[in-house]
């Protein structure tokens, strides 16, 4: 049951059906609480007797690195399904992920950055999660710059899907080689972020917001996915007009007699 | 061997390169492919190479024991897999060494295809026409049942397309099978003939029935 | 098989000695790189010998990028991967030898060759011998992980600058594990032995991953 209800809804036609009609409840809801979500966080919860005012910087900066790893984790998740079930529908979704997935990581970098000045005194320290944010982009511009290199859409998911699954591979390693490269280098007095010291006042925005910002991580995908099949449409549409156009062209001579055809193409 | 082609239909770029193709080949049985250029026959060849995944049918051998369809055949196309730096002598053992099944030496090969003064000459310092000879002489370096053949006669004067009819004779009298994609005959006696024709797309069909069409090539 | 990986080592190798190409150019662009920093840091031997490590680990990672994008491209371009694909061995088998010849010529000599180059940078003879161990056991892993660039993108031409964006990021752990080992023999607070266990690790690890995902890579790549 389950399982035909999950084909049902990722044919493409299906798909492109039901994420029209779902797409605006989408929206709509994660207007909503994106709006609840930056009320609490910048009116109900309290500035930190420490940071005053900056740490509400936390609100965007903790969902959007919530949302670069996990739009990773879906990327990965589609790869295997492009590999495995060469499932056209997971090569959309990774396509669709990976612009998304790199400018959550950016804006995670950028309100890093925004916030360290006051914490920090500068822009950019190489602290182990702003370094492994860092990486994750660099791998992001890697994937989209593959896709962008490759014109025929099937050979680069296959391409991208090896590419994300190597990357996949890697980012703990990553992740534990940097933390490891961190403490060698640097006593570990860096400011620590979320981490379940926090206070509950702050909990509660906290939490909100990646709710918020999963909402609209899931509706712009969709969206993303909608744009990437109309296009492909766009392109397979293009192709048969110029091969109806090319019909028209002159054909072959008779066949020579004694040769036996043995069938015909379409 | 026996090679069988069933329904066979490939895609490159979305573009339909043709569709339906079958056909059977049997021991000491060849196959001339033709048709106008693009019309797919190199592609109908990689897809056979292993090289390129039909979207649909199926390709099948059958009598050759364990092995699949790649390890049992050679291929020899427009790019004739050589080293420019190394010599005749060192390509051939070099495809002997890798593919396995050794039948001539090296030497015999290149003396075979007239070409024995050019065992230690780098290929760089050959013409196309010996260039082709060298590759040509690779199926005779090791023993596979099925030749691919991708314009074999291509750069080659009429004393070595000679030479070539009377390998593939000699290749089909011991059992073996031949697929020859070619514009000119290739002096293959009672070879059969698949003309692959571009495909004509239904003239009429409304742009929504073209729509539904493109959904199921993203499907 | 094992004739298959022979015939497969001993070609590219006779190739590299013939065409003189990427073994002796990738040395070269090392040595360069080598020279290029004391341009730009100033000549103090004190602060040279102390980041001595950290350069030529620098050096070699880029310098590992020479050549790389040739090593499935030229291949794929005369003809000879369909040779190779028609092969009785696995196309792993052909990806592991081909990938162990280019370090051969390449990640081997930039090993050999840094203890000469760390005189540059006044390097004493333990961070030399402890560099030029490092790089014997990291190297590899460079190497490998390259060669998932050099599948992905060997039917791409041009594709050298997008091999380097794609593979570079992925180089960061052995690059961090090299240089940690190499500083730590000269003095620090951890021991040798554990951060040139870990590159003796990705090594292993970039092996099987980067073998499986180039041979993948090359499966169909058409």
């Amino acid at each position: 049951m389950t399982a035909s209800l999950w084909t049902r809804l990722s044919n493409p036609g299906h798909f492109l059906r039901w994420s029209g009609a779902a797409g605006p409840w989408l929206a709509g809801l994660s207007a909503l609480t994106l709006g609840l979500g930056l009320y609490l966080s910048w009116f109900v919860a309290p500035p930190d007797y420490q940071q005053g005012e900056t740490v509400r910087i936390m609100f965007i900066h903790v969902p959007a690195a919530w949302l670069g790893v996990f739009f990773y984790g879906s990327m990965t998740l589609s790869a295997i399904g492009t590999l495995v079930w060469r499932h056209p529908l997971a090569d959309v979704a990774q396509r669709a992920a990976a612009p998304i997935g790199a400018a959550f990581t950016l804006v995670c970098l950028v309100t890093g950055s925004l916030w360290g000045k006051p914490m920090w005194g500068t822009y950019w320290v190489w602290d182990a999660r702003l370094t492994s944010m860092l990486v994750l982009l660099l791998i992001y511009c890697g994937i989209i710059a593959l896709w962008r290199t490759m014109e025929d859409p099937n050979r680069a998911a296959r391409a991208v899907a090896i590419l994300t699954l190597v990357g996949a591979v890697n980012l703990p390693i990553i992740k534990f080689s940097v933390n490891w490269w961190s403490t060698l280098h640097q006593p570990a007095s860096i400011l620590r972020m979320g981490g379940p010291t926090i206070d509950p006042s702050m909990l509660y925005p906290l939490l909100t917001m990646i709710l918020a910002a999963t909402i609209l991580g899931v509706t712009l995908h969709l969206y993303a996915m909608r744009t990437e099949i109309l296009r492909r449409r766009v392109r397979t549409l293009t192709i048969r007009e110029a091969e109806r156009l090319d019909a028209g062209a002159p054909t072959l001579v008779p066949a020579p007699a004694g040769a036996a055809p043995l069938g015909q193409a379409l | 061997m026996r090679l069988s082609v069933t329904n066979l239909a490939v895609r490159r770029s979305g573009r339909r390169i043709f569709a339906g193709l079958s056909f059977a080949l049997g021991p000491g049985e060849a196959l001339m492919v033709t048709g106008r250029n693009g019309a797919g026959k190199s592609t109908l060849l990689a897809v056979l190479a292993g090289r390129l995944k039909p979207d649909a049918g199926e390709v099948r051998v059958a009598e050759v024991g364990e092995a699949s369809l790649p390890e049992c055949l050679h291929v020899v196309g427009h790019r004739d897999g050589l080293k420019s730096a190394l010599t005749a002598e060192e390509n051939l053992a070099f495809a002997r060494d890798l593919l396995g099944a050794p039948a001539l030496a090296p030497a015999e090969a290149l003396a075979e295809m007239g070409l024995a003064h050019a065992l230690r000459l780098p290929v760089a310092y050959l013409s196309a026409g010996q260039r082709r000879r060298v590759a040509l002489a690779r199926l005779l370096v090791c023993r596979r049942p099925l030749w691919l053949l991708d314009e074999p006669t291509a750069a080659l004067d009429t004393a070595s397309q000679a030479v070539l009819a009377h390998l593939m004779a000699r290749h089909r009298a011991g059992g073996g099978l031949v697929v020859a994609a070619t514009h000119q005959g290739l002096g293959l006696a009672d070879a059969r003939e698949l003309r692959i024709e571009r495909p004509v797309p239904p003239a009429a069909g409304g742009p929504g029935d073209a729509a539904w069409d493109a959904a199921e090539t993203v499907a | 098989m094992i004739s298959a990986f022979r015939a497969l080592v001993a070609r590219d190798l006779t190739l590299a000695a013939r065409v003189g190409g990427s073994g002796a150019l990738s040395l070269v662009f090392f040595l360069m790189i080598v020279a290029l920093v004391p341009f730009a840091l100033g000549p103090d031997l004190n602060l040279l010998s102390r980041i001595g490590p950290a350069i030529l680990w620098l050096a070699a990672v880029l310098a590992t990028l020479i050549g790389l994008d040739r090593l499935f491209q030229a291949d794929e371009e005369d003809g000879s991967l369909d040779l190779m694909t028609g092969a009785p061995a696995p196309l792993e088998v052909v990806v592991l030898a081909k990938v162990a010849a280019h370090w051969l010529t390449t990640g081997l000599p930039l090993a050999l060759a840094s203890p000469l180059f760390g005189l540059l940078v006044a390097l004493d003879g333990t961070a030399m011998a402890a560099t030029a161990l490092t790089l014997l056991v990291g190297t590899p892993a460079l190497t490998f992980v390259g060669a998932v660039g050099a599948a992905l993108t060997a039917s791409i031409r041009r594709g050298g600058l997008i091999l380097a964006v794609l593979v570079l990021p992925l180089m960061i752990p052995t690059l961090i594990f090299g240089v940690s080992a190499a500083q730590s023999a000269i003095g620090g607070t951890v021991p040798f032995a554990t951060p040139l266990t870990i590159l003796a690790a990705l090594s292993l690890i970039a092996a099987v991953v980067g073998t499986l995902a180039a041979a993948a890579a090359l499966r169909w790549s058409e």
